[in-house]
């Protein structure tokens, strides 16, 4: 009893921070999904080119980034950019200084590219050869018959997946707290020091994280549900 | 080369790693003519039709198309294809747009026509193949033989000079084989040319003005539909058709 009583004193007390919390982690978690699906669609397109030099330097960057783990990534984002004498501008952005949301951004990019790339590759090719040749048959050009025929039919396959990768980026932004960036495991661990609680914060983070989770995980169920309904073959 | 011919295939050859698919191919199509190519399985019919467009590139030989050398000469291979239009055994129509786009995005992307003048000519076509009703609908919701005629049209819809067939009906339930060769007789009357890898001999024998017979990458056998079908005394040409007739 005493514990719960405990939970409902710190959820009370620190919940408008957990909310601020959460509306940065979701910006987090969106920005990066939106960014990484054009620029793991570039990579992908990279990694099937013919061009032995582009396509090598695509494999490379995948296997790099998916080679090793997040968390060096994401110190190695904060570290590198200002040896590189790049400066990422300093405000206040959701209650959080925006060069660490930023290089926090920039570093969950560069790891979730890696992933969506693999993930718009396997689409690309898991269309039928016939569409490119049909599309060719008629007259389109290799770009063309890409962009009109086997990209959209290869995106709308791959949606699951992309919404998969969302609820992934969610969980693994949690990591990069370790570059001081307020979103929920920062600020659970901020509230775990000055509420002197060690294990209520992390019930009530869990749960958020869980909610987040769940709902788009929901919502990815039943869009599947409604793309093999429409599903052409 | 002689400009009464629109295809004209010298020594042509292609290697699949090694494997000599089509050895050495000669053949003339006048502007017009309706060209049946028939001929075992494995005999290089469809890579042959497939050369022609060059959806396969072939390791020698010439293909004259309106007197320019599509393997020797600087063409847009795009530019080409846009003229030769190709109906494949799978239709391969585009799942993700309705039949009128399937039809229209080819002129409207390539030939610069706009919405209202792609529709127009969708409409015809859709008129000619039967399907008017079809406009809206989603390619998975047709039958294969509605699908292929589908395909015809949007061949059709590019104003090709030549439409090369692919074993059009081969992929087709029994009873839709006719709705799709009556559209292709159709078609064979209005003067285009047309080159057709089949295995319908009824329609080589009645619609072709010539057919082939290929065999092991050449042409064995070469003619009128009377010429090739009736007292034939080419020994291969016999035992094929003894057996598929």
């Amino acid at each position: 009893m005493a514990f719960l009583s405990s939970l409902a004193h710190v959820f009370t007390k620190y919940g408008s921070m957990f909310g601020q919390a959460a509306l940065l982690t979701v910006s987090l978690s969106l920005g990066t999904v939106l960014i990484s699906t054009i620029l793991g669609s570039l990579v992908a397109f990279m990694k099937i080119s013919k061009n032995k030099l582009i396509s090598s330097i695509a494999s490379v960057y995948v296997a790099f980034i998916r080679g090793t783990p997040l968390l060096v990534q994401i110190y190695m984002v904060f570290y590198g950019l200002p040896m590189l004498g790049i400066k990422l501008p300093t405000f206040t952005f959701l209650g959080a200084d925006f060069s660490r949301f930023s290089s926090g951004l920039i570093a969950l990019v560069i790891n979730s590219t890696a992933y969506v790339c693999e993930i718009v590759r396997g689409g690309i090719q898991s269309i039928d050869i016939g569409q490119t040749e049909a599309a060719r048959s008629i007259g389109f050009n290799k770009a063309q018959s890409m962009l009109y025929i086997v990209f959209p039919q290869a995106f709308k396959n791959i949606l699951p997946s992309l919404g998969n990768e969302f609820v992934s980026i969610i969980k693994e932004s949690s990591q990069v707290s370790v570059i001081g960036l307020a979103e929920l495991m920062y600020t659970t661990n901020t509230v775990r020091a000055i509420s002197f609680t060690s294990f209520e914060p992390l019930i009530i983070v869990s749960l958020i994280y869980f909610i987040l989770t769940f709902v788009l995980s929901t919502f990815i169920k039943k869009l599947e549900t409604k793309m093999a309904k429409s599903n052409r073959a | 080369m002689p400009e009464e011919y629109i295809i004209e295939v010298k020594d042509l050859g292609k290697n699949f790693d090694g494997l000599e698919v089509l050895k050495s191919i000669d053949l003339q199509v006048k502007k017009g003519e309706v060209v049946a190519i028939i001929g075992p399985s494995g005999s290089g019919k469809s890579t042959f039709l497939r050369c022609i467009n060059q959806l396969e590139t072939a390791t020698k030989g010439d293909i004259y198309f309106d007197g320019v050398d599509l393997l020797k000469d600087k063409i847009d291979i795009n530019k080409i294809r846009q003229k030769m239009g190709m109906v494949f055994q799978q239709f391969n129509l585009f799942p993700h747009l309705t039949i009128e786009k399937n039809i229209t995005i080819g002129p409207m992307k390539l030939l610069g026509k706009s919405a209202a003048e792609a529709e127009a000519e969708c409409d015809r076509l859709l008129e000619m193949v039967g399907l008017a009703d079809k406009k809206h609908a989603y390619p998975s919701s047709l039958s294969g033989g509605q699908k292929q005629r589908i395909a015809i049209a949007r061949a059709l819809a590019m104003n090709p000079e030549v439409i090369l067939f692919d074993e059009p009906t081969s992929a087709l339930d029994p009873e839709m084989v006719g709705e799709v060769l009556q559209v292709m007789k159709d078609l064979a009357k209005t003067g285009i040319t047309m080159l057709v890898v089949t295995h319908e001999m009824g329609f080589a024998r009645e619609v072709a003005s010539k057919v082939i017979f290929m065999d092991n990458g050449y042409i064995a056998c070469e003619g009128t539909p009377t010429e090739v079908f009736e007292n034939n005394e080419n020994e291969r040409v016999k035992a094929f058709l003894q057996k598929v007739l």
